[in-house]
């Protein structure tokens, strides 16, 4: 970083592409065509410096070290804190709970807000296109409490029915958790009419942002949820981190989710009191490497700028979409109004799986599966489907690629 | 492409476009599901086994072309077969897939078509899943996963 140059305006594809050293290679003698973007995207060398740089020079514990490492750790890992805030738009920067990601921070807010919100008769809403880590932790929480889970269904374009959905809103309704963009579908969800609609029956708003921080720009305050997630293997960062949003009254009422080192202000035997936010939902080392990644990953995102991989991301999904809704035997699933650059697709007579091995020996890496998502799979009357899902580093040459793959695949099963 | 035509060789396609004995049977004496979580897919075994013989084998649900081929080749290959010899196929079947060593086609006969599935590790389990199910099944078990 720092070293590329782009010319102001122009979206210079090659110029990202020679930041990710993993796409300089060939599979099965075949160049590498990555659109496996929605499971987790490829790494910037930015990136990987900031994490082999850590371990190189200033690895040390953080937040108790008397020592000048422990120091210059802190302050390094806490300057991310302040990125990750302006990031998504948070006023606070106590609002920013560093975590593993999604699975965690849903799992979270479920158990340290919804244990001790909830109780029988209360309800959850979600929608059925969720991710499996945004149903799994409430079913769990209320079958704790005695609340009950209901879903929002969606139409046969992947869009939620917002007239079931706020019909759905009740007096009872204490949670509701919705994903900004579908990893199934691609769907982008009208956010912040949902966050209005849910907030002016009171209840309080988790957004799953796993698939939305890489493509496009979240601003919290303007969205006015309680908390949103995030994912940084899926935005440039390493796996293993992401961070929670919470709005600070939510998350200071709070009880802790972990005991433990770190999130502790003092403690005896007979009472520990707990540390203030943000750390008294940090217990335990963080993965201070991986925040440091993900430090990194924000400052590329950034100069990149959102806007533009945003508009070049739509211009790969129009082509792409164009481009294989016009192959013979093709189904799209998923073709909302507005979308990401996700392409969930079924081919007749051949099964996903067949055509995911199939691009896979043309260097075409898709997904091939339920992605986590087994209702939408239901929904759809589908096992299955194959998902190209794209980054900002994808080419139309990539898109050819996968166009001629899937022609390959019909010529096999013929 | 070469290796994915020692994959889907022509026998295993049409077995995947049409298997044999694929229907629900109502007088099973013993019957299984199999689940493979990673892709979602998802077969019912079906057997009739009386006087120490596979009278009848039948299965049903959706899966790929590998899974589907060999469910198809497993009822073929054990229709009219003792326990024994069943036991032993699906010993030499699990082998072809996950041991070290060469297939044995003595022992496999028409099943050695899915040894090609052994350079294709991610898609061992779709092949193994009806292998799987029919151990369950013979054992008593409802219900089995590839996980
Ligand atoms: C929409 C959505 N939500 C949640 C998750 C889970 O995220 P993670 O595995 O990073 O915790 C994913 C990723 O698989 C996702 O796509």
């Amino acid at each position: 970083m720092g070293t590329r140059m782009m010319p102001v305006g122009a979206y210079d594809v090659e110029a990202v592409r020679r930041d990710f050293p993993i796409l300089r290679q060939q599979v099965y003698g075949k160049p590498l065509a990555y659109l496996d973007n929605a499971a987790t995207t490829q790494k910037p060398q930015g990136v990987i410096d900031a994490v082999s740089e850590y371990y190189a020079r200033s690895n040390a514990n953080i937040h108790r070290g008397v020592h000048f490492l422990s120091e210059q750790a802190t302050a390094a890992y806490e300057a991310v804190r302040d990125k990750a805030r302006a990031f998504v738009g948070a006023a606070d920067r106590s609002e920013i709970i560093f975590l593993r990601g999604t699975t965690e921070a849903v799992n979270l807010v479920a158990q340290a807000y919804g244990r001790s919100n909830l109780g029988p008769g209360d309800e959850v809403l979600i929608t059925t296109m969720e991710h499996h880590s945004n149903i799994v932790p409430w079913q769990i929480l209320c079958e704790q409490t005695g609340a009950a889970l209901r879903v929002a269904p969606i139409n046969d374009d992947g869009e939620v029915i917002l007239e079931e959905y706020e019909r759905l809103l009740r007096e009872r309704t204490r949670i509701v958790g919705i994903t900004h963009i579908s990893n199934s579908l691609g769907t982008i969800n009208p956010v912040r009419e949902m966050i209005a609609m849910a907030r002016r029956h009171g209840a309080t708003v988790l957004v799953d942002g796993a698939q939305a921080t890489a493509h496009t720009r979240v601003d919290v305050g303007a969205l006015d949820c309680d908390f949103y997630t995030v994912s940084g293997h899926k935005m440039l960062a390493p796996t293993g981190v992401g961070f929670l949003y919470g709005r600070r009254q939510i998350l200071d009422a709070m009880p802790p989710y972990q005991g433990g080192g770190d999130m502790i202000a003092s403690v005896s035997f007979e009472k520990t009191t707990y540390n203030r936010l943000p750390q008294k939902f940090e217990a335990g080392t963080p993965h201070i490497a991986g925040v440091l990644g993900l430090g990194a990953a924000i400052d590329y995102l950034q100069e990149v700028g959102l806007e533009r991989v945003a508009a070049h991301e739509e211009d790969l999904l129009d082509y792409a979409t164009q481009k294989i809704a016009a192959i013979p035997g093709v189904r799209l699933v998923g073709t909302a109004q507005r979308k990401a650059a996700i392409v969930g697709f079924t081919l007749e007579q051949v099964h996903p799986h067949d055509v995911g091995t199939i691009l896979d020996r043309e260097g075409v890496a898709v997904r091939a599966g339920h992605h986590c998502a087994q209702p939408v799979m239901e929904r759809f009357g589908v096992a299955a489907t194959v998902r190209a899902s794209f980054a900002l580093y994808n080419t139309r040459e990539e898109v050819d690629a996968l166009e001629r793959a899937i022609l390959k695949v019909r010529e096999f099963f013929a | 492409m070469s290796e994915l035509r020692d994959l889907y060789q022509e026998v295993v396609l049409d077995h995947g476009r049409h298997p044999h004995n694929f229907r629900h049977m109502d007088e099973a004496s013993h019957q299984s599901v199999g689940f493979n979580p990673l892709c979602g897919d998802k077969l019912t075994l079906f057997l009739r086994y009386e006087d120490d013989v596979v009278q009848d084998v039948s299965f049903q649900g959706s899966g790929c072309a590998i899974s589907t081929a060999s469910a198809s080749l497993l009822t073929d290959a054990i229709k009219g077969k003792s326990r024994a010899e069943v036991e032993e196929l699906i010993a030499a079947f699990l082998d072809m897939l996950t041991a070290e060593s060469p297939p044995d086609p003595e022992r496999l006969g028409k099943l050695a078509v899915l040894s090609g599935v052994r350079d294709f590790p991610v898609r061992v389990k779709c092949a193994t899943l009806s292998w799987r199910t029919l151990e369950a099944a013979l054992g008593g078990t409802d219900e089995v996963t590839t996980e």
